[in-house]
């Protein structure tokens, strides 16, 4: 029960640090996630006068990831109203040439608007399509989810860091006066601070293999699984090797700096 | 003689500056039995804390065991603490520990082997009369106890010089006495050098002993 109580106390500050760290990794990936799937929705639509080389757009901005030239066939469907054939082709010669671009990532209105500029300066093309009011609502909202995003982060690292002292001080309080004992019968300072360390070190394990369980859970879940298959968004959400390899280090570094700070603030009681 | 302790011109004071012990000069045999006494507050514990190096000198020269302590590095300080023994008012148990934990502390610091530890602890435990009680910890022990713990942890590792401050202050006659029997013993059969901070000397002691008393910041002999 003792050792129960000696441990119980770091070792549920850092599984709240942990749960918090993956919580963010969590959210952060579906963000990105998010942004690819509208970056694959997103698309702009150029009118030129005359064909135009693929490589010629791309070009004009690393933006740009690939030129899809709109067949004129399904605009001339529509017209499909007793033309000839011959007609027709005469038609598919006059008319406009179409390109869907796709670009690498979503873009913010700024690097619309460049962009626009720059392939305005290519002579034939007339008109560009960047469905500006859609993207311009689209990309708000992901800002502002950014910012509450961010919010919640500077939150969390308050609240942990709070956390974190007040841990400081309980472990202070009690491995000071173990430690100035020590000190009084000549260990070194490795000596006496090895309990320290040990603890530090075996509450960063609990505390990690409490988390892992955790998150294993959370990520079978059915519950979890289809709240993401309602945003059409596929991530991992725990990731096995990358993840536990985070965990485990943010846990052992966070615990080693907690006793590296005991060590150093430690003055021997005169 | 060997000087186990040497102090010349030696000042003590704490951070407020106010001087404990002022210029001081003495110097004890290694062997000796000795007792410090003086009125409260005339800086016998001072004394006694800057032997053990937890004070350092403010002006003058203390050396203890053959180390300088004014400006002793952290290493030199805890080679010389390796070969003292100290016994304090309060005990000084770690309270976490068993009471076997606890003597076996300067063994584990020395590096002795677990079988000689093991060997040590019980042995002490039986003189101090509590090897029926070696798993307790501290605080489920009794003052006069806690002493004889105290007493048997500072003896554990044969040390070269014995500091005990005010050793059997609040101990019932039998602690007291079995304190004392253990001091004389280290004393007279490993040649322990032997300092005691106390109000009262004992007086059905066997040992030869030195008496020196602080006042007003002096240290004196009395004969």
């Amino acid at each position: 029960m003792k050792s129960f109580k000696n441990h119980f106390s770091l070792v549920i500050a850092l599984v709240s640090i942990l749960f918090s760290i993956q919580i963010f990794v969590i959210v952060d990936r579906t963000m990105e996630a998010y942004k690819e799937n509208l970056a694959n929705n997103y698309s702009i639509i150029i009118i030129s006068q005359k064909k135009l080389q693929d490589q010629e757009i791309l070009d004009q901005s690393e933006l740009i990831s690939r030129v899809t030239e709109l067949s004129a066939d399904n605009v001339i469907e529509r017209l499909n109203s007793g033309i000839t054939e011959k007609n027709k082709e005469l038609l598919k010669l006059t008319l406009p040439k179409f390109y869907k671009l796709n670009l690498t990532q979503y873009p913010s209105p700024s690097q619309i608007k460049n962009l626009r500029k720059k392939l305005l300066k290519i002579d034939s093309i007339k008109k560009i399509e960047d469905f500006s009011h859609n993207h311009d609502t689209t990309y708000k909202l992901l800002l502002l989810f950014k910012t509450v995003v961010f919010v919640f982060a500077i939150v969390v690292f308050v609240v942990t860091t709070l956390l974190i002292f007040k841990e400081l001080r309980i472990w202070q309080f009690k491995h000071n006066e173990r430690m100035s004992i020590m000190a009084l019968f000549g260990a070194p300072i490795w000596l006496r601070s090895a309990v320290l360390f040990r603890l530090a070190i075996v509450d960063a394990i609990i505390a990690g293999i409490i988390t892992f369980g955790l998150f294993i859970y959370i990520s079978s879940s059915p519950l979890i699984k289809e709240q993401f298959e309602n945003l059409s968004i596929n991530i991992v959400v725990f990731d096995l090797i990358n993840d536990t390899a985070v965990l485990f280090t943010a846990s052992i570094t966070l615990s080693i700096i907690l006793a590296l700070m005991i060590v150093i603030g430690h003055k021997e009681e005169v | 003689m060997d000087k186990v302790i040497m102090a010349q011109d030696l000042s003590l004071s704490y951070s407020n500056n106010e001087t404990i012990i002022n210029k001081a000069n003495f110097s004890i045999d290694s062997g000796s039995f000795i007792f410090i006494t003086g009125a409260s507050g005339s800086g016998k514990s001072t004394l006694l804390k800057s032997l053990y190096g937890s004070l350092k000198p403010k002006q003058g020269s203390l050396i203890v065991g053959g180390v300088e302590l004014r400006g002793v590095s952290n290493s030199k300080l805890n080679f010389l603490r390796r070969h003292i023994g100290i016994v304090f008012q309060d005990y000084k148990l770690v309270k976490e520990w068993t009471i076997e934990k606890n003597i076996m502390l300067p063994l584990i610091i020395n590096g002795y082997e677990k079988g000689v530890t093991q060997n040590q602890v019980d042995s002490l435990l039986k003189h101090v009369r509590l090897k029926h009680q070696s798993g307790k910890y501290p605080l489920e022990l009794s003052g006069g106890e806690q002493q004889r713990v105290a007493m048997a942890r500072a003896l554990a590792h044969n040390p070269i010089l014995i500091l005990a401050d005010e050793p059997t202050g609040n101990l019932d006659d039998y602690s007291s006495q079995l304190i004392w029997n253990l001091l004389e013993g280290a004393n007279e059969q490993l040649n322990t050098t032997v300092i005691v901070v106390t109000h009262n000397i004992p007086r059905n002691l066997n040992v030869d002993y030195k008496h020196y008393n602080i006042e007003y910041g002096s240290i004196h002999e009395v004969v």
